[in-house]
């Protein structure tokens, strides 16, 4: 178990995410940064899928009741156990009666804490993961709190730490995001697409879990800014009338009618969620083709990254 | 028809751009054969009105590939039969004002007394295009005489089960939200519900009527156990 002493501005448990009830208006939720996320699991000696705390600028401070390898991963937050620093990218051997804390991030957004064997919360529609407008999942629904009490999974049979092979992500820079255009490109000028394409989107306070708002040259439409409502695809970059984008994230709204000049390609999802106000991001566009060539490198990154220590 | 990407983890399957039961009853086709099927690498889809987004795994297809697959069920879906819709009764308390708070506003723009308002909106059978944007929300058709414009000014809060119109829709806000929807009535009935092993009502297909109810039994199936009252109807 763990105890929660503070809990930070905004802490979640997440897991690999809730699939299959789009179609009901409930989003998948999950960690945003799922890179850092199925790395810290792997760290810890989990599936990439173990329920953990996504944490939001600040970390937690936390007690551990009971022995466990933790890890950290994610936004650049300095890690200390009782008072003591400790790696992040790393699995830690804590006991009972340590007292972890995870300071303010550095460089990125999003931290994780990944536990030996995963958190133990209700599974609601198959996931662990936190919906917090839909009240779902993780904490009776809620951000975790000071003096929660975590209870943890049993862990796998015991090895050795896992390792990083690959350098830590940079999150200090602005990122180039990959983009497949539509589905409703054909809704926006030529010009519009160019400023896409060729300016700078500096990332807007307001963003959160649902979406990143983005504020850049304006991304002008052909006829008119409404669609008939429909899905919208995870990273849809959704353009209402005041030509300013919006990338929906994993807690998205299932459905809008808002027109989508473009899609964020499902591995640079991670780097966005990554992203300070204040920062800025620019976007390339590449075919679906492309995409998914790009799609299977990253995963063979992924399975890579880690690695087991015999 | 047209199928266009969606970034690299969906595509949208478009029909004609329009809302209208034909063409919302295409996308369900779809969705339905899809189901039946078992298309490889499908992994979630979702129904709007006009176009059904299609989740995938790139590992297990292509985009050529699923798009191969589901052209010919597209192709389909004039003439496939669906399965028998659910009938769900909606109880709503339409007379008291505290609940209906724009019933009478909107009669008077839509030159009918409020009695007919309620007439025509409980005389209908409602479709469930699809459910979408927050968790529960069903979006409905309309009578055609119940048209009407959006509010000038959205509200910045409307209350949970909620039953509004607004321009050819009518639907049930399921959480507390900001709303442009004239709400003629409120339903006890919980469009969502994050406790229940079912947490959301209706669903894409549904057939709905609403059955007018006193405040009386308004307020005794408010206290109700979810949904324990038989609202539910199967086919």
């Amino acid at each position: 178990m763990i105890r929660v002493l503070d809990a930070g501005p905004l802490t979640t448990v997440q897991d690999g995410g809730r699939a299959g009830q789009l179609r009901y208006g409930i989003p998948p939720s999950g960690p945003v940064d799922r890179r850092a996320f199925v790395i810290a699991n792997r760290l810890a000696g989990n599936d990439g899928g173990a329920a953990g705390l996504e944490c939001t600028v600040m970390g937690p401070r936390f007690e551990m009741q009971a022995a466990c390898a933790i890890a950290v991963t994610g936004a650049d937050m300095p890690v200390t156990v009782n008072g003591s620093e400790a790696p992040s990218w790393a699995a830690i051997d804590v006991k009972p009666g340590d007292v972890v804390k995870i300071g303010a991030a550095r460089a990125g957004v999003r931290g994780y804490v990944a536990f030996a064997g995963g958190l133990d919360v209700p599974v609601v529609l198959g996931s662990r993961s936190t919906y917090i407008r839909g009240r779902l999942g993780g904490v009776e629904g809620r951000a975790v709190r000071r003096d929660d009490v975590l209870r943890l999974l049993p862990a796998a049979a015991p090895r050795r730490h896992a390792v990083m092979r690959e350098a830590r992500p940079d999150f200090s820079g602005d990122p180039e995001l990959r983009v497949v255009l539509g589905p409703q490109a054909d809704r926006f000028t030529d010009d519009g697409i160019a400023a896409l394409l060729g300016g700078a989107y500096e990332m807007l306070p307001q963003s959160d879990r649902m979406g990143a708002r983005l504020r850049g040259p304006k991304i002008a439409h052909a006829r008119g800014h409404d669609i008939i409502s429909d899905g919208i695809p995870l990273g849809g970059i959704q353009v209402p009338g005041d030509g300013q984008p919006i990338v929906l994230l994993v807690d998205r709204q299932s459905t809008g009618g808002y027109t989508k000049v473009a899609t964020v390609c499902s591995f640079d999802i991670a780097r966005i969620g990554q992203v300070k106000p204040g920062q800025r991001v620019r976007f390339r566009a590449i075919d679906v083709a492309e995409a998914h060539r790009l799609a299977r490198e990253e995963a063979a990154s992924l399975a890579r990254a880690v690695e087991e220590k015999v | 028809m047209r199928v266009v990407p969606a970034g690299d983890l969906a595509l949208s399957v478009e029909f004609a751009e329009e809302i209208s039961v034909e063409t919302n009853t295409r996308v369900r086709a779809l969705e339905y054969l899809i189901q039946q099927k078992g298309v490889p690498g499908v992994v979630e889809t979702v129904p709007g009105y006009r176009a059904l987004l299609v989740y995938y795994d790139p590992s297990a297809t292509s985009y050529d590939a699923l798009c191969d697959a589901l052209q010919p069920l597209a192709a389909q879906t004039e003439s496939a039969a669906l399965p028998p819709p659910r009938h769900i009764e909606i109880p709503c308390c339409y007379e008291d004002p505290e609940l209906g708070f724009d019933l009478v506003k909107a009669a008077e723009r839509l030159s009918l007394s409020p009695d007919e308002v309620v007439r025509l909106h409980t005389g209908f059978e409602y479709l469930v295009y699809f459910v979408g944007f927050v968790p529960g929300l069903p979006y409905m058709d309309l009578p055609e005489r119940l048209t009407i414009k959006r509010l000038d000014t959205p509200r910045t809060k409307t209350p949970p089960g909620s039953v509004s119109i607004g321009g050819a829709q009518c639907c049930i806000y399921p959480l507390d939200s900001p709303g442009g929807f004239w709400v003629l009535g409120r339903t006890p009935l919980k469009l969502y519900d994050p406790g229940a092993s079912e947490p959301v009502l209706l669903r894409s297909g549904d057939r709905v009527r609403y059955r007018a109810i006193s405040r009386a039994e308004f307020d005794e199936l408010a206290g109700s156990p979810a949904r324990s009252g038989g609202e539910v109807k199967r086919d």
